[in-house]
């Protein structure tokens, strides 16, 4: 059995409307493929810690449409949808993304480039996330950042009742 | 598109793409200015244009060394920077840390299959 040394992705900002995401995985790179394009595998990862993934609809060929709902605990429903560009199995992964509770519909979506390289058995993956502009790419950056609070009060939450 | 004349904080101070590459040379360590001349192929005047930038918002600090300046980068004047992007990278992170489990299993169930081959 391998130890599961549990890193955190690394996300830097090359350009004012992107958002680079990097991630190693000790699992080869096909396995890594169908994990993110599985919907029932999907289900269970994609949620982070926050609520339950309610819709995962995966139409894996170029031109096919995806949606991912999410019921988040004191948030409602987050939905986002999206089309598949070009598909490399295995490799390279380029879709739209939309959110849908924000304003301008597709207008304001993503294009977002997900590249698979196995080295030794493990894997890198980098999700490039284009915006059409540095406004939207800030409010995606701003979004997480409630995220972030979110899992602290969770933390603390935690905390407060392994203290009681 | 319009864009900003002035740089007063951070965030604009690092949105030019060469002033990215400034800080990333002197993340290896201070640099006098006829280095970073040379590794960004800028003319002079540029580069001492984004220095003056990012000094301005404490991104560098400069010293007098003969008669050259030696630029040094100021990680702390970029922390907030650090600190809004920590939020949207934990949230990935968390993400992450449940596709790890997934992995784990599509590896065991992947190894008990290769017998059946």
């Amino acid at each position: 059995m391998s130890v599961t040394t549990s890193q955190s992705a690394k996300v830097t900002l090359p350009t004012d409307e992107q958002i680079l995401i990097t991630r190693e995985f000790d699992a080869p790179r096909h396995l890594v493929f169908k994990a993110i394009t599985t919907p029932e595998l999907v289900k269970r990862w994609w949620n982070a810690k926050r609520g339950e993934v309610t819709v995962a609809e995966i139409d894996l060929r170029v031109g096919g449409k995806w949606r991912s709902v999410m019921v988040a605990e004191g948030f409602g429903e987050v939905a986002f949808h999206g089309e598949y560009r070009e598909i490399v199995p295995n490799e390279r992964i380029v879709s739209t993304e939309v959110y849908e509770g924000a304003p301008g519909g597709d207008e304001n979506g993503t294009v977002n480039t997900i590249t698979l390289v196995e080295k030794d058995g493990r894997t890198t993956l980098t999700t490039l996330v284009q915006a059409p502009s540095k406004e939207i790419r800030d409010a995606i950056i701003e979004s997480g950042m409630e995220a972030g609070m979110q899992d602290a009060m969770d933390l603390l939450e935690e905390v407060a009742i392994s203290l009681r | 598109m319009a864009r900003a004349a002035t740089t007063t904080d951070a965030f604009n101070a690092v949105a030019e793409p060469r002033r990215r590459q400034i800080l990333d040379a002197l993340a290896g360590g201070e640099r006098p200015v006829n280095d970073l001349v040379r590794q960004l192929g800028l003319a002079q005047p540029q580069v001492s244009k984004h220095l003056r930038v990012l000094r301005d918002v404490g991104a560098v600090d400069v010293r007098e060394e003969g008669r050259q300046r030696v630029y040094r980068l100021n990680g702390h004047a970029l922390k907030p920077i650090h600190d809004w992007v920590k939020g949207y990278e934990q949230s990935w992170s968390d993400r992450f840390d449940r596709l790890d489990v997934v992995l784990e299993e599509l590896k065991e169930k992947e190894e008990g299959d290769v017998g059946d081959d």
